[in-house]
Formats: structure tokens, C-alpha cells, sequence
């Protein structure tokens, strides 16, 4: 069974996915319920989302551009960004620039493929949130997070790079 | 050699426990086949025809005795006694066992040493100038800025899942020996008016099966700026690099596609936003790294050594040798000398485990301890004593490792083809074999003069066809093992891709139609100072044409009438 992991534990989820049907037509959207819709029909029902009952949460593509939701952010419980298969790296992009350049502050899911081995650089690049692929150890998942003790880059987790927290100096100032 | 903090020595150690964990779970059937691949990879891990295949990162080339003996060690525990250079400052072992993998990179770990990152899509080993250090035309240690990016590089979060591998060259002497433009960044060290230092960057170059000459979109990044700005080419090429069509992937695709201006313009805008943020470099940064350098204690010497001149002029076998093997060293006193592992009918670049033990004893005894792997598959001594140079060259001899053909055709630069990779068309070692006894004549060789010969086993050009003087590449013709020639290629600061020469021939026509390359190269130069590659840029590659295949042509003809008259 898929299971979500949530700041770093297993937790309870009652997100519904919505994704668009085969011929690429927008998924029906339920009376209510908490939503993760796809972009494009945040971008057609907008007004009909705001209005749900549910809370409402977004997904992002590997290909689409976070920028188009840059100015909708406070309308979102929960964003996440889809990672069509293992290789798949777009999506470590996204997280930051979410993250980094748009200020976002809640809650950012990774889905798609997402396994064991992924989770110390997408929770680098911003992620607290992740819906994991079918099969996936549960145990095994959580100490993924442990692989490395540290990082030589600045990730979203620690801004500061190593060399800056060894030397001690925090602005950049050059 | 960059020595180890206690962070970094943590980080290699929880890399090998990381992927013991990886090999069990695909051991137990946890892990599929195609994602184990994705992982073993990073670490270096190949499935090949015969094996699997280890590739283990020689950190821009840069190599102490004690881990070349580790080396050593793990050729005979793990493999059949032998390793094998790369082009790309790497070592190869060819029979690992998948479930000792483990093992091996345990040990590895112990000194200093990985194969993180030598695969896969990510960013590869930084490689560089192979006389960083010691050459006199030189701007900066490049080491140190490698060491600089190796540390950004390794397991960056973003950029761990690129479209495609991803390979960095930085150059620090006003000379490229870095090969900086055929690399997806290649970073030249340069000084501004105000002699502040920067780096002319240089994106979307690449052999492979579409070769092209990199393009410069900045030509002055302030040092202090390295860091973000890779973050901002990185991101670019992340989010929009082909991911459809695996060979359509690297960078010079997107570059080419886009355009280097358009390409150039989407860099400055992401860097505008990561431009002096917490990743921007700090003087305290690039001195700690260049503090945790070992130095080489040089001894104060003359500029020249009296018994040195004695010896070149009693012993011809040790002048020619002194000729071609041996540079000039920025230190008075010293010099620098290539063992060459291009010994005639060895693989280039195989190298056995005795070898690579008394090459460290040499290290030891005559260079601090220390050596240098070249892309040209050779190894370097960098700082030896000009008082030494007689008695290490006899050791060298005795090893088979003088062999005083640097820079000349018989050097050749050959990727392990057919014998052993899985991609190959042809093989390419036994072709090498066959050029090098054709030119065994020292004297010969000598005249013929400076010449890279470049070999690849296929088009994804391991072997650098594309930038030899003479390139060979292995194709496939209707199932047969065929060699397409090209002439005119060549790297460093006015590198230039080779032109084909004309239809592929059969293996055992290949040094025949070196053979008359040379002949025609000789018989037209107009002076000695003229190389093989200046000709060509001066007539064109038209006449060589006609010189091997109207002749060969001329031979077939002859054949014909023969038959005919039978
Ligand atoms: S050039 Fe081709 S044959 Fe040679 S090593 Fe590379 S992939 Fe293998």
C-alpha cells in the first residue's frame, strides 16, 4: 500500500488525488473532500475550487512552470510536484523554486515515483511531504532521511552551504 | 593531494554503507533492475558484455602512493591483477563481483578514495590540467578550484537526476590541457584588467555522436560567483534538457537548440536570483581548501644538473626519452615525467597490479609520494629532481613503463572497445596494437613528430576520435567490424573536430592508410616545425583523400585485371 510520509513520520491522509483521464480531459471533481487537482483545471475551475468545502491543494508536472502559481500560493493547503519516473530530476527544480523564489511555506508533497532513495535530496530541495510509490518500506523509508549527516550545499533544509556554516559567516556580502 | 576533513572522510563512509543497503534490497528483489541501475551507476557500477565494470574517481587525475598501492590491492582481491586508466582520469576494473561491490568501495573509503558520481546522470569527476601545479604558464592551482566544485558537485540535492551525464573541465594555465572546450562547462581560468581573477565559461561542448565545440557565454565570472552560476546552468538545463530521447539529452543539445545567446540569457536570468546568495564563495573557503593540499617540500637546486647533461650525452636510448617524456618544471631544479602506459601490444592504459606498485615505490622514492593520471592515459611524476631523472628512468625502463612517445603517434588515446565494452562496434586495442608495431621505428616516429592519434570503439567517443590528429572510430557494417578515419581534429586552445576521410575500411587495412597518411604528410610538410595537423589546416583534408584512396582504388583495380586475365 501507498503510505504518506509527513514531517518526517508515517502519517494519515485524506487527500484525494485528481488526475486528468486517459484522453487528457479534466478528472470530475468531487462534491467534497480535500482536492489535489491538476494545474490545468486550477487554471479552468478556479472559481468553482475556491468555493468547495474541501480544502484544495495543487500538482505541478514535471514540465510545468511553478511560476504560474507564484501569485496563488495562499490558496493552496498543500502543493505537490509529480515525478513521472525514477530518473526524473525536474522536479528537485521546482521544489526550490517554490521554496526559495516564490516563499512558499506549507506543505510540499513529492508524488509519482517516489522510493527510498529519493528522499534525502528531494527533502534537500524543500519537500516535507511525500506520497510513496506501492511496496515501499515504510521503516526503511523513514531512515532514508538519515542517509548523510550533512550536506556540502545550501539546500532548503539548511540555507546555509558547509563551507559557510564551517567559517562561521552568514551574509554573502561581496 | 587534498586530504580529508573529518566531514568529508563521513560522508564517503555513509556513501558505502548508503549503497550496501541499495545492493542488498536489489539482492532481495526490492529493487528493480532499471532502478537499481540508476544507482549503481552513481557509484560506478556497470553491467558489461563480459562483467560488471567498477569505475572508481582518480579526483582530477590526482593520486597518492597509498591509494595507488589500495588500487593495487583491490586489482589482485577482486579482480584478475590488472586495472585500467581512462580518458577521463578515472580507474576501471573489469571483473568485479556485483556483491562485493560493497566490499571493494569499503576499502576504498579507507583511503580517501570512491566511486561516487563516476556515472550516471549527474555531475561526473571535475577533470583538469594534468601539469596543474608545476607548469609554468599557470594562472592558478587548478586543483584547488576542483576541489572546490567536487565538494559542490557531490550529492547536490538539485542536480542528482539530470537529463543526462555531465562533465566539468577546468583549466588554470593560459595553455588548455584541459580539453575545456569539449566539456558540457568548461571553466578557463582568466585575469580580468584589474587582475582580479574569473573564469571564461564555456558551455555545450561534447564528442559523442554529435560533436561540438563548446561556446563561451560569459568571458569573465568572478571567482567569487563560480558556484551560483553553475547552480543557475544547472537549473536551466535540469528544468528544459531533453529527457525524451537519450540521445538528445546532454546539454549541447539544448544549447544548440536554443542557441548559446538565447541559452546565455536564460542563465544570467536564473542567476540574477541566486547571484550573491549564501552559496556566493569566500576567500576563507578557497584558502581552508588550499591549506588542506599536501605541498611538495621542494629543495632549493640549481636550474641545471652537470651529471644530468653527462648523461644525456653518453646515452641516446636515455636522450630520447629525456626528449619526449620529460617537461620543464615551474621549480628550478626539477622536472616533470610521464611513464608511459602505451607500451606496444598493451592495451593503452591497462596497468597490472605489480606495476602500479612499483610506480608508487617510484612516487615514493622520486615525486612526494605523489602522481597524476592524464587523459592521455599516462601516468605523471610531477616534481623530480633533474639529479634523478637517469636513475628513474632506468627503474621506468626495467618496468616497461619509458617508452619515449609522448606526444607522438604511437601514444594513442583508445577507449577499451570491443574486448570489453558492451556499446562497442569494433575493437579497438588490437588496432592499436597493430598501428603501434607498424611504427615501431624510433627514428621514424621521431620524424613524423608530434601527432595524436585518437581511437573510439563507437560513436560515443570514449576514445576522443573526434579531437586526434588521426581519429579512428569503430562502425558497424553489416555486422562487420569497420574503421572510419577522420583527419584534422585536434583540442586545446584552437581545438577543431576532425573531418572524415572517406569510406570505412576493414581492420587490416587500417595502418596501411596510416601508413599513407604519414607518406603524404612527410613528403608535403615544408619544413620539420610543420606538423602533421598544420598541414592538414593548410591544404585540407582533399588531397590526403586522394593520396590513400586512389591508391587503394589503384590496388583494387590492379586486383581486378589480375582476376580478369586469370
Ligand atoms: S567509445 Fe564506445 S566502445 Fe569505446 S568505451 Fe566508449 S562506449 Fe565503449
Amino acid at each position: 500500500m501507498a503510505f504518506v510520509i509527513r514531517q518526517r513520520q508515517i502519517a494519515a491522509d485524506n487527500w484525494q488525488l485528481l488526475k486528468p483521464a486517459a484522453d487528457g480531459s479534466a478528472p470530475a471533481l468531487p462534491a467534497d473532500g480535500d482536492v489535489i487537482v491538476p494545474l490545468a483545471l486550477w487554471r479552468g475551475q478556479r472559481a468553482d475550487l475556491l468555493a468547495r468545502s474541501g480544502r484544495l491543494g495543487v500538482w505541478l508536472d514535471g514540465h510545468e512552470d511553478p511560476a504560474e502559481i507564484a501569485g496563488d500560493l495562499a490558496c493552496f493547503a498543500l502543493v505537490a510536484v509529480n515525478f513521472s519516473n525514477f530518473g526524473d530530476g525536474r522536479g528537485y527544480s521546482i521544489g526550490r523554486l517554490l521554496r526559495e523564489r516564490y516563499g512558499y511555506k506549507g506543505e510540499l508533497r513529492a508524488i509519482g515515483t517516489v522510493v527510498r532513495d529519493h528522499l534525502y535530496y528531494m527533502a534537500g530541495c524543500g519537500f516535507d511531504s511525500f506520497l510513496m510509490r506501492d511496496g515501499e518500506d515504510p521503516a526503511e523509508s523513514l531512515a532514508a532521511f538519515g542517509d548523510f549527516s550533512d550536506s556540502h550545499q545550501a539546500t532548503v533544509e539548511r540555507p546555509l552551504p558547509l563551507f559557510r556554516r564551517r567559517s562561521g559567516t552568514t551574509a554573502s556580502g561581496h | 593531494m587534498y586530504i580529508y576533513d573529518e566531514i568529508d572522510q563521513r560522508l564517503v563512509d555513509e556513501r558505502v554503507s548508503q549503497y550496501r543497503d541499495q545492493t542488498r534490497r536489489f539482492l532481495a528483489g526490492k529493487l528493480s533492475e532499471d532502478e537499481f541501475r540508476a544507482l549503481r551507476l552513481r557509484n560506478g557500477l556497470y553491467i558489461q558484455r563480459h562483467a560488471p565494470m567498477l569505475r572508481i574517481a582518480i579526483p582530477y587525475g590526482l593520486l597518492a602512493s597509498r591509494q595507488l598501492r589500495k588500487l593495487a590491492h583491490i586489482a589482485r582481491t577482486y579482480d584478475r591483477g590488472y586495472g585500467h586508466f581512462s580518458t577521463r582520469q578515472n580507474m576501471q576494473f573489469n571483473w568485479p563481483q556485483l556483491e562485493r561491490v560493497p566490499d571493494i568501495l569499503a576499502e576504498l573509503a579507507t583511503v580517501q578514495m570512491h566511486g561516487i558520481q563516476t556515472s550516471g546522470n549527474c555531475v561526473r569527476n571535475i577533470t583538469t590540467d594534468h601539469f596543474g601545479g608545476v607548469a609554468a604558464d599557470e594562472l592558478i592551482d587548478s586543483y584547488v578550484w576542483c576541489e572546490v566544485l567536487r565538494q559542490w558537485a557531490m550529492f547536490h540535492p538539485e542536480f542528482s537526476y539530470l537529463p543526462r551525464k555531465f562533465k566539468i573541465a577546468v583549466n588554470g594555465a593560459q595553455a588548455d590541457r584541459a580539453a575545456v572546450k569539449i566539456h558540457d562547462v568548461g571553466l578557463h581560468a582568466v585575469h580580468d584588467a584589474n587582475g582580479e581573477l574569473g573564469f571564461r565559461v564555456l558551455v555545450g561542448g561534447g564528442l559523442g555522436r554529435t560533436p561540438i565545440i563548446g561556446s563561451v557565454i560569459r568571458e569573465f565570472l568572478p571567482w567569487q560567483h563560480l558556484l551560483t552560476y553553475l547552480d543557475a546552468i544547472l537549473r536551466v538545463y535540469n528544468r528544459y534538457g531533453r529527457r525524451d530521447n537519450i540521445h538528445k539529452a546532454r546539454i549541447k543539445i539544448l544549447v544548440k537548440a536554443r542557441t548559446p545567446e538565447v541559452f546565455a540569457q536564460e542563465v544570467e536570468s536564473e542567476w540574477a536570483h541566486l547571484k550573491d546568495g549564501p552559496a556566493t564563495l569566500i576567500p576563507e573557503e578557497i584558502q581552508r581548501i588550499e591549506a588542506r593540499f599536501t605541498r611538495s617540500a621542494y629543495a632549493k637546486l640549481p636550474a641545471t644538473d652537470a651529471n644530468l647533461e653527462v648523461a644525456l650525452a653518453a646515452d641516446r636510448a636515455f636522450r630520447n626519452w629525456h626528449l619526449r617524456n620529460v617537461v620543464r618544471h615551474k621549480v628550478p631544479g626539477y622536472a616533470a615525467v610521464t611513464l608511459s602506459l602505451k607500451k606496444t601490444g598493451v592495451p593503452p592504459g591497462d596497468v597490472t597490479a605489480e606495476q602500479m606498485d612499483a610506480i608508487a615505490q617510484l612516487a615514493d622514492r622520486y615525486s612526494f609520494g605523489e602522481l597524476r593520471v592524464s587523459h592521455e592515459q599516462n601516468v605523471i611524476l610531477a616534481d623530480v629532481k633533474l639529479s634523478d631523472l637517469h636513475a628513474l628512468w632506468q627503474e621506468a625502463h626495467a618496468l616497461g613503463l619509458a617508452t619515449p612517445n609522448i606526444g607522438m603517434l604511437t601514444n594513442i588515446i583508445c577507449c577499451p572497445g570491443g574486448d570489453f565494452c558492451s556499446l562497442a562496434n569494433a575493437k579497438s586495442i588490437p588496432v592499436a596494437a597493430a598501428i603501434q608495431e607498424r611504427f615501431d621505428d624510433l627514428d621514424y616516429l621521431y620524424d613524423i613528430g608530434e601527432l595524436d592519434l585518437n581511437m573510439s570503439g563507437c560513436m560515443n567517443a570514449c576514445g576522443h576520435h573526434h579531437v586526434g590528429h588521426i581519429g579512428i572510430l569503430g562502425v558497424d557494417k553489416q555486422g562487420a567490424e569497420y574503421y572510419q578515419i577522420s583527419i584534422g581534429g585536434s583540442q586545446g586552445n584552437d581545438a577543431s573536430l576532425g573531418k572524415v576521410l572517406g569510406p570505412s575500411v576493414s581492420q587490416a587495412e587500417v595502418p596501411g592508410v596510416i601508413e599513407k597518411l604519414i607518406e603524404f604528410y612527410l613528403a608535403h610538410r615544408v619544413a620539420d616545425a610543420e606538423r602533421f595537423i598544420d598541414l592538414v589546416r593548410r591544404i585540407g583534408i582533399e588531397p590526403f583523400k586522394e593520396h590513400v584512396y586512389g591508391v587503394r582504388n589503384q590496388a583494387a583495380a590492379d586486383r581486378r585485371r589480375q582476376l580478369a586475365t586469370a
